[in-house]
């Protein structure tokens, strides 16, 4: 796909002159206009230029909140009610930051269930996946990092819990922590590392999506039905297609964006974030944002400290091993008739679990936590490797045109 | 031929050299890079603090700051101090005499963070929540502490850390 001759035509004497010492216009045209995209991706596939969205989002109003936000334990909590009071659309860009982070893992999550269901982690795009999980590790470390700049009682605390999970760590845990903290306990010099390093971790993640996308490109796009473009006639240019049908979709997420900045800005937080965080007591409830309540509730449902730990960050490693742990060779679910059901599990799993990080971890809800961590496991680590070895696949289209044609003739005939 | 040999040897002596010299060298100048994050020194300045236990009556407590952290102090009653002593060891989570966690009995000396993940157990006051083995209890994820501040039931690996302390005099300690 990266090696499609380039049709582009510099259209002047400056643009000649440039593409002789930099060809950056070309490579954007091949990369961006010309490159040719599966022509029956639906709106699931537009959830990159979503995401990519998203980025822009935070990191301009993250740039904006930086020039008015103090990073101390004194002014921290009341910088951020300054940003809120006193500064020209203050609210709107801290609103809209706030929210922001809800919608980048909102989309990002989708964006994932995609890729699972469609099996676009296998091969050849295992590079990608890893990036993609990569960044979805990023994105997790600066939004927890975001949070606690608030120094509501709610980030303090999850600074407090989530650093001591370090202390798990057999001999050096108590050091390790120490020196995350700067402290004997999470004070001031925490609050200012981590705003350090949430500053840092957005251009990490953008980086991150740069490898990304260029690793997407030379494979090229994965497909609902699953088998490779090998035609022209399977492919169409991005642009003008996907250009619009992304930017289509852009517009329809940012107006639920927009609902929830100017309608419901506080509806995903949470009450105890508005009081000022106090070192002397701890919330009756420690509960995080939404997005990472699934993490949470494996966390809890283990009653060893060490295991624990271990098993929530295994949640997100496993990730990086799927595609040498699904052994079917059929990549879309919508052929898969055995796994299928099994899927579908996997998401009810993930809601569920993230319905149970909110709620005590005790009787019938510690229970339920249990089984469904243990059927997170098991989904990966049992059934994508068993399923792909028993089951037979339904009969794949021989192309992804004959596949869209014989759909429009049926469609004719109806 | 025996000279070429000694060339190679000898060329080889100065690659490893010069790259043992570098891994040496770079992992030196690493070590300011990663070191700056250990507490400093205004944060070890801040390490002790004298504490007047005379205005604390039986069966109350206090909390000071030490060192950023909440330390617990408290004035247990004969009743609390006999519940502490008639615990089989041997069956605890965490093993550990009454006696090697206090210097006097009456008065329970403990940093008060739940050694889980870091929040902050009730009963300090009368009327909180202390848990099922009237110490304390972390709302974060369940944890009971009897009255010798030991782990008792749920997730916390250890009993609640002991500070290191002296008595100045009979009615004031020295933390740290
Ligand atoms: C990957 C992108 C990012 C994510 C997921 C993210 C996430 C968050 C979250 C969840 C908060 C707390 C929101 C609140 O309740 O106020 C926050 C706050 C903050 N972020 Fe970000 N952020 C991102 C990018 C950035 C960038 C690029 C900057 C600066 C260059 C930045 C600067 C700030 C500042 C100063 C605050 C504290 C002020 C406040 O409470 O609104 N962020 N971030
Ligand atoms: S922090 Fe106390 S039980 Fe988890």
């Amino acid at each position: 796909m990266s090696d499609h001759s380039s049709s582009y035509e510099p259209s002047n004497g400056f643009t000649r002159w440039l593409d002789e010492r930099l060809p950056i216009m070309r490579l954007m045209h091949g990369q961006f206009i010309d490159f040719p995209t599966p022509r029956n991706l639906n709106y699931l596939w537009t959830f990159g230029a979503i995401l990519t969205f998203c980025l822009m989002v935070q990191i301009i109003t993250g740039i904006i909140l930086a020039m008015h936000y103090v990073p101390h334990g004194m002014h921290a909590w009341s910088s951020v009610e300054h940003i809120m009071r006193d500064v020209n659309w203050g609210d709107l860009i801290r609103y809209t930051h706030a929210v922001g982070a809800s919608m980048f893992f909102l989309a990002a999550y989708i964006h994932m269930f995609r890729g699972l269901y469609y099996g676009s982690y296998k091969s050849p795009r295992e590079i990608l996946w890893i990036l993609g999980v990569m960044i979805i590790l990023c994105m997790i470390m600066t939004a927890f990092m975001g949070y606690s700049l608030v120094w509501g009682q709610m980030s303090f605390w999850a600074v407090t819990v989530i650093t001591n999970l370090f202390t798990a760590i057999p001999v050096v845990g108590e050091s390790i922590t120490q020196w995350i903290w700067g402290g004997y306990s999470v004070g001031d010099p925490t609050l200012n590392r981590l705003l350090s390093l949430h500053y840092l971790f957005p251009f990490i993640i953008a980086a991150l999506v740069g490898l990304h996308i260029w690793a997407l490109h030379v494979v090229g796009s994965n497909n609902p039905v699953g088998v490779e473009a090998k035609t022209p006639k399977d492919s169409v240019s991005f642009f003008p297609f996907y250009v619009i049908k992304d930017g289509f979709a852009v517009i329809v997420f940012a107006l639920l964006f927009a609902w929830f900045v100017f309608y419901a800005p506080n509806y995903l937080g949470h009450s105890d974030n508005f009081n000022e965080a106090n070192p002397l007591q701890t919330p009756p409830h420690i509960v995080p944002e939404w997005y990472f309540l699934p993490f949470y509730a494996i966390l809890r449902a283990i009653p060893d400290k060490l295991l624990g730990v271990i098993a929530m960050v295994a949640a997100i490693c496993v990730l990086f091993v799927i595609p040498w742990l699904d052994t079917s060779k059929v990549r879309s679910t919508s052929y898969r008739p055995l796994y299928k059901p099994f899927f579908w599990l996997f998401v009810i799993t993930c809601l569920a679990l993230g319905y149970l990080g909110a709620k005590a971890p005790e009787g019938y809800y510690l229970l339920a936590s249990q089984l469904f961590t243990a059927y997170y496991f098991i989904h990966f680590l049992v059934v994508m490797p068993l399923i792909g070895m028993i089951e037979t696949p339904k009969q794949l289209p021989d192309s992804i045109a004959e596949d869209v044609l014989e759909d429009t003739s049926e469609a004719e005939k109806a | 031929m025996s000279s070429d040999n000694n060339d190679e040897n000898r060329r080889d002596f100065l690659m490893v050299a010069a790259g043992s010299f570098t891994a040496v060298g770079g992992a030196c100048a690493l070590w300011p890079l990663i070191d700056q994050m250990n507490p400093d020194a205004s944060a070890k300045a801040l390490a002790t603090v004298e504490v007047d236990l005379s205005p604390i009556k039986d069966g109350q407590a206090i909390t000071i700051m030490w060192r950023g952290k909440p330390v617990f102090i408290r004035k247990r009653t004969a009743d609390e101090i006999k519940e502490a002593k008639d615990v089989d060891v041997a069956d605890l989570p965490d093993p550990q005499d009454d006696g090697d966690r206090v210097k006097n009995d009456e008065w329970l000396v403990l940093i008060g963070i739940c050694t889980h993940l870091g929040c902050i157990p009730s009963g300090q006051k009368t009327g909180d929540n202390s848990g099922e083995y009237g110490g304390w209890f972390c709302p974060c994820h369940g944890s009971h502490y009897d009255t010798s501040g030991r782990i008792r039931k749920g997730p916390a690996p250890r009993n609640l850390e002991v500070p290191p302390y002296a008595f100045v005099t009979d009615t004031k300690i020295k933390i740290g």
